[in-house]
């Protein structure tokens, strides 16, 4: 009954040359190169991108939702990171 | 005391109408409720290829051929989109496939009727992915994050396989009194199934409560039906055929067609395995995936020795 189907890759794909890769899905792979040639057969078909990532799946590290509050909380309260944050004399314009 | 906690936290992205992800909390009724309707939903796109392959190598014309091979490629993609969307949830892609061959899981009832002439082609374009899309079109939103981004994909994907049957219909439809004949025949074989993949109706459909509840579902089975009706019998009548219900009439006060509901003796029994080509479809599929079990053991191996040569250099 068990046959395998290779292990889940993570496929990134770039839209354009410049632009970030982003998530698109996952896909079953036996190596590297069955997972570039699958997520090219698999996310490509209508040219969503020219260049693709591939990550075995148990390689990603992942935040976990139990953590949201420890773990981004303390950004929320530094609203001088933000440039709204400071006054800019009119007569000085855009900075 | 920890459990309720974590309910609270899924009640209140739910009723914020958040997207529930695959590490976070979920009650466990949720968790089997999307297995079950993803991996469906994948089998269905998997099996769908069947009825259309059967006339790639009869289509009329090479545009005709490239055209139906691009769909049923996406088709192919599709289900591939979902199964991993469903292995999100902890369950394997074997157990799904193995679920699949052994006939424990279920998929769209309409995949067990037969393509019998070039118009089925057309019709299963316009009416079945039609009918699809509708379905499709309210999953986007649904509340599991990577169903509803399977279902982003699919969508714009699927808007071409609709008009290309439907390009079908027109062709046969303004052809000669033979061909129309033909349109006319495919539209009365496929409606009434069609009408059925929107599942049985409200008041007797068992996973539409928590469905609705969980925001899995949007709409309800009828409502859906209603809308494909709407949609639908204006595109018949530009075609300049007929939908074979006798009871079609427009109601003003619903602003809305009223329409005979389907056989639903013939779809229960057509779910449960007694449909024209469920044996068939059935054995075509343990057959490709046992034919393919040497692809898959080589690549396996070929990976395996290669991993081998790299740790040994």
């Amino acid at each position: 009954m068990s046959d395998n189907q290779g292990p889940v890759w993570e496929i990134f794909l770039q839209k354009k040359a410049g632009q970030p890769f982003v998530h698109c899905g996952s896909l079953h792979a036996f190596d590297k190169e069955m997972a570039l040639q699958n997520a090219r057969d698999l996310y490509t078909r209508r040219g969503e991108g020219v260049s693709i990532w591939a990550v075995p799946s148990n390689a990603i590290v992942a935040s976990s939702p139990e953590d949201i509050g420890p773990f981004f909380e303390p950004a929320n309260d530094k609203v001088y990171r933000h440039p709204t944050f400071y006054q800019i004399p009119d007569a000085i314009g855009h900075m | 005391m920890e459990e309720n906690k974590f309910e609270e936290v899924f009640e209140s992205k739910l009723a914020k109408n958040e997207m529930v992800e695959p590490k976070d909390w979920m009650p466990e009724n949720y968790r089997k409720h999307l297995i079950r309707q993803i991996s469906q939903h994948a089998h269905s796109e998997i099996v769908g290829m069947l009825p259309e392959g059967n006339w790639i190598t009869r289509a009329p014309s090479l545009r005709a051929k490239v055209v139906l091979l691009a769909k049923v490629q996406d088709e192919g993609g599709h289900g591939l989109y979902l199964y991993t969307a469903a292995e999100t949830l902890g369950v394997s892609r074997d157990e799904l496939l193995n679920n699949l061959h052994t006939g424990k899981a279920k998929y769209s009832s309409i995949f067990n009727y037969p393509t019998l002439t070039w118009a089925d082609i057309g019709a299963v374009g316009w009416l079945v992915d039609g009918a699809a899309i509708m379905n499709q079109v309210m999953l986007q939103r649904t509340s599991y994050g990577p169903y509803a981004r399977a279902m982003v994909r699919i969508c714009k994907e699927e808007s071409f396989h609709q008009r290309q049957g439907f390009e079908i219909m027109t062709h046969l439809a303004f052809g000669t009194a033979d061909q129309k004949a033909m349109a006319q025949d495919a539209l009365n074989r496929w409606w009434y199934p069609t009408m059925m993949m929107f599942g049985p109706p409200d008041s007797e459909s068992p996973n539409s409560e928590n469905a609705l509840k969980w925001r899995i579902k949007r709409e309800t089975n009828d409502q859906l039906r209603q809308k494909f009706v709407n949609q639908t019998v204006p595109q018949v009548e530009y075609l300049g055929l007929t939908v074979p219900d006798k009871n079609l009439k427009w109601n003003e006060s619903k602003k809305g067609y009223d329409y005979s509901e389907p056989d639903w003796v013939e779809f229960k029994n057509v779910i449960s395995g007694n449909g024209p080509c469920n044996k068939q479809r059935l054995l075509a599929r343990n057959k490709a995936h046992k034919e393919g079990a040497w692809v898959r053991e080589a690549a396996q191996a070929f990976a395996r020795k290669r991993k081998e040569v790299y740790e040994a250099a």
